[in-house]
């Protein structure tokens, strides 16, 4: 199923490192000086309370924002700047925190985009379908097919996105976000607005996909549970500044952790 | 080699060798400015307050100006017949705030955008119903406004300053000021900046969203109005006014969306600009080129800053 | 009752890709396709193939050109009636050069000068967005008007700036000029159209169009995904300017039989726009529906008047035409922005169930 894209990384090496990295907008600074690593195979988690920059953080490593300083290494190859193009061609996925889904498309069509950069077959096939294109069509629809099974959501491919609820929309967009077959996942808040029974789906899913496709897996998630649970390591910002790094236990000690959440004045 | 010279050295000597043609040349485009940038206020105010691009604004101004004229035409006097087009104006902002703003609140720009396309077909089709499709005469000396022509001794030459510009000119910035007063100063202006800002905002203070946009579109007829007497003035009423009224989309372009001072000096850059390329370049590539000049310098512009002269930066967020 | 889909199974997925899935579908579009190419022709007067169908099956296939611009990639653009001059210019020439030549394929050659106007008019899309977009298709409308009329080398020179079609003959018919009968030139002009509306649906429900969609709906969301945003918006412009081009030529060669200047004016522009409009954003369908609703309400109306004794100028239809499609346009984007197909669509669903309510 995995095709394999750039120099292959073994399992448990640096997939991506960022290292002193920082992003203004104007006056305000969103991260400043922050450097950690994702290993691959890891399920690499991003706290921090609201503000903290993890959004951001996500933005930078997808090529969405460029920062002014520090550099980013990706499989290997170091950039000062990942342009989203370089991302998704590296085999980089994201999920939104507002469901950055195509409401004008069925959920099916939604995934089918996901396949876009691996289909090749040029205008002139396009323009009679029947033949090689129709083939190519089929031959990655059989692929969706095996993400809608994956995350149980058969019954709604045919419905216009816009028309699902929330927790459906998000499962989509990890369905199109899967469908790019990414050696580097990053889901931004998966589990936002979940009731307990949908977090636990949700969960699930997250650890299969880890599990099963190998799969290296970055979140922002606010529910300490669900990081504790699911992440291999830790990495906790606050205003922009990285403050904690290491496997949950010991970054659930740290006192600046605990500080930052609570709220103490600094 | 020639080509070069015709288009970067040719038109300059012009300029030089009949500096009273140059003044000249300025001084229409400086009108023409005037009455664009006139227009393009019209898109301000209602873009500011609504979020909407009324493209309809150039058929209100023949259609304010048609008023105008129809009204005298059947023997109602001048100044009764301005306080009466006024009134229709403020009717038109009723009605455009009931029919169209009120039931397209929520949706996408693009699509209130579209409905000011239906909006402009509706009030030609009506206006051409009601008035008929030929060009009329701006009753402008039932209204006092001047006539005649200054002629200027300089440079050796003559300059032509029609009065009915300078009077033009001079409306026109009493009005910029007396809006930019109003914006500033009093009780609807502050709440129309602030529904500018943020509708959510505004209505959560009590700001009737409905009320705004009417004063508005109110005070962007009475724009329309001004500038189709204005214009009328200098050439005729007609229904060619509103596809050169189209031209305030550069100008919107090159001063931005929101800002009144900018919609002013756009007004002016695009005006001149046309003037002196369709003089002095225009014979190398024909006559006409009036009828994308301009666009074609907003389009230049645009490539390089997006936001316009004074427009504000947008950075997108997801 | 009668449309249903229950007890139609796809066993492959290429039966379940299928544009028309379900059976009635099928039946109806060939039910359709047999009266276009069959009955019309036989049993239709002169009249109505000269004045409905003729000018439908072309207005139809420059809305469906616009449609993909404005509706599947969401740029909207004023330049509709500048490209369709392009074409029609562009066969003029081509003919008049090389007259020789089987004008049908001028006339799908045509449609690639449009092509190449339409990508140079798309390359500011790198830089500029949205509404800055449209005035710059704006632009490309003004420009090219005053082009067709400033380069009299376009009309051979004609004193009074207007083309007058030649007549060309395909096996030995005419087809074009005034020996030209209006059921030959209806057959050749729904063959173009077929062929060019297969082309296009096949377009759109495949990989170019889902780019498309996605690059209308988010696309910011798209470019993360990998479509190439830049290379996505020129295709679109490219493909949308080919089908106004060819029906720009086929408008001029086959239809008017000439063109005067100004005839691919700003005004022919928002015609087709509004045909998109209302007809449904985004629909290949909602392209012949808008079309032979604003095409058809002048003559609806006209007939309506007429039939009520009223004696009604030209002039004054068109005034209240102007009046009715302002207004049909501002009430369908509060009632069903998605237009006619959308309203045809719910009449479907509701078809599936009936006579049960829901």
């Amino acid at each position: 199923m995995r095709a394999p894209s750039g120099p292959d990384v073994a399992v448990g090496d640096v997939l991506l490192s960022v290292e002193n990295v920082s992003l203004s907008f104007g006056g305000v600074k969103a991260v400043s000086d922050v450097s950690f690593d994702i290993r691959k195979g890891e399920i690499r988690a991003i706290i921090g309370p609201n503000g903290a920059g993890k959004t951001s953080m996500l933005n930078i490593i997808n090529g969405f924002y460029q920062p002014q300083q520090g550099r980013i290494t990706f499989k290997g190859q170091t950039r000062s700047k990942m342009r989203p193009h370089d991302a998704a061609h590296g085999g980089i996925a994201r999920t939104f925190q507002n469901v950055a889904l195509f409401r004008g498309m069925t959920a099916l069509d939604n995934i089918m985009t996901g396949r876009t950069l691996k289909m090749h077959k040029n205008l002139f096939w396009q323009l009679l379908r029947f033949g090689p294109a129709m083939t190519e069509e089929v031959e990655h629809r059989h692929r969706v097919e095996e993400i809608i099974d994956f995350l149980k959501i058969q019954e709604i491919r045919r419905t216009p996105v816009g028309r699902l609820p929330y927790g459906l929309q998000k499962r989509v967009e990890l369905g199109r976000a899967l469908a790019m077959e990414p050696d580097l996942l990053l889901l931004d808040e998966p589990m936002a607005g979940m009731n307990l029974e949908e977090k636990e789906d949700m969960s699930r899913f997250v650890l299969d996909v880890n599990d099963h496709y190998g799969t290296t897996v970055a979140l922002i998630e606010h529910d300490m549970g669900v990081v504790m649970d699911l992440s291999d390591r830790v990495v906790v910002l606050d205003h922009g500044i990285k403050i904690a790094d290491g496997t949950p236990d010991e970054v659930k000690d740290n006192q600046g952790v605990v500080d930052a959440y609570l709220g103490v004045a600094h | 080699m020639h080509l070069l010279y015709q288009i970067f050295i040719d038109p300059f000597v012009q300029m030089g060798s009949a500096p009273d043609l140059l003044v000249q040349t300025l001084w229409e485009g400086l009108v023409a400015g005037v009455l664009y940038a006139l227009i393009a206020l019209g898109f301000v105010l209602i873009f500011k307050a609504s979020g909407v691009f009324n493209f309809a604004q150039g058929i209100m101004v023949v259609f304010a100006a048609l008023t105008l004229v129809g009204l005298h035409e059947h023997g109602v006097p001048a100044y009764v017949a301005l306080a009466l087009t006024i009134l229709v104006m403020f009717g038109l902002a009723v009605s455009v705030e009931r029919l169209m703003l009120r039931p397209l609140v929520n949706q996408p720009d693009i699509i209130l955008f579209m409905a000011t396309f239906g909006l402009t077909y509706f009030l030609i089709g009506f206006g051409e119903l009601v008035f008929g499709g030929n060009p009329k005469k701006m009753i402008a000396s039932e209204l006092y406004l001047p006539s005649g022509v200054y002629d200027i001794k300089m440079f050796g030459g003559f300059v032509s300053l029609q009065k009915i510009d300078i009077a033009a000119a001079v409306i026109v910035s009493v009005m910029v000021v007396a809006l930019a007063v109003f914006f500033q100063n009093t009780r609807i202006g502050r709440a129309l900046r602030a529904v500018a800002d943020s509708h959510k905002a505004a209505l959560s203070v009590g700001i009737s969203l409905e009320q705004i946009w009417v004063v508005v579109w109110f005070a962007a007829g009475v724009v329309a109005l001004v500038t189709g007497i204005l214009w009328g003035a200098r050439s005729e009423v007609s229904f060619s006014l509103q596809i050169i009224a189209l031209k305030a989309l550069p100008v919107l372009i090159l001063g931005g969306f929101t800002s009144i001072p900018g919609a002013i000096i756009g007004g002016l850059i695009i005006g001149i600009g046309e003037k002196l390329g369709e003089f002095y370049w225009g014979p190398l590539l024909g006559s006409g080129i009036e009828s994308w000049l301009a666009y074609v310098i907003a389009l230049i512009f645009l490539l390089f800053r997006p936001q316009g002269l004074f427009g504000e930066k947008i950075i997108e967020r997801i | 009752m009668f449309y249903r889909e229950a007890g139609q199974f796809k066993t492959t997925y290429q039966a379940d890709q299928a544009v028309f899935p379900i059976l009635q579908d099928r039946v109806g579009l060939a039910v359709i396709l047999f009266g276009a190419f069959v009955l019309i022709p036989l049993a239709g007067s002169d009249f109505f193939l000269s004045v409905v169908m003729i000018p439908l099956l072309i207005l139809s296939l420059a809305a469906i050109g616009l449609n993909i611009l404005t509706g599947y990639t969401g740029l909207l653009s004023l330049g509709t009636g500048g490209f369709m001059g392009v074409g029609a210019f562009a066969c003029y020439k081509l003919t008049s050069i090389y007259p020789d030549v089987n004008i049908v394929v001028w006339i799908f050659v045509s449609g690639l000068f449009s092509t190449a106007v339409g990508i140079l008019f798309g390359l500011p899309s790198l830089r500029i967005k949205g509404f800055y977009l449209t005035v710059a298709t704006l632009a490309a409308q003004f420009f090219l008007d005053w082009l067709f009329i400033r380069v009299q080398w376009l009309t051979n020179y004609n004193t009074s700036g207007s083309i007058e079609v030649p007549t060309r003959t395909i096996f030995s018919w005419p087809v074009t000029g005034p020996n030209a009968t209006p059921q030959f030139r209806y057959l050749v002009i729904l063959a173009i159209v077929t062929v060019l509306t297969w082309f296009a649906s096949n377009l759109v429900h495949g990989r170019i169009g889902r780019m498309w969609m996605a690059v209308r709906d988010m696309d910011l969301a798209a470019e993360l995904i990998g479509i190439p945003l830049y290379r996505t918006k020129l295709l679109a412009f490219a493909v949308s300017s080919y089908y106004c081009g060819v029906a720009g030529a086929l408008m001029v060669f086959l239809w008017y039989g000439s063109a005067e200047p100004g005839v691919f004016n700003i005004d022919q522009s928002f015609t087709i726009l509004f045909m998109v409009i209302i007809g449904g954003l985004g629909s290949l369908t909602g392209s012949f529906l808008g079309a032979a609703l604003i095409y058809g309400f002048p003559i609806v109306l006209r007939g309506v008047l007429q039939g009520l004794g009223w004696n009604i100028l030209p002039a004054t239809i068109e005034h209240l035409t102007f009046m009715s499609v302002g207004a049909l346009i501002i009430l369908f984007l509060i009632i069903e922005p998605l237009g006619l197909a959308r309203l045809w669509q719910i009449t479907k669903q509701k078809l599936r169930v009936w006579p049960f309510p829901y």
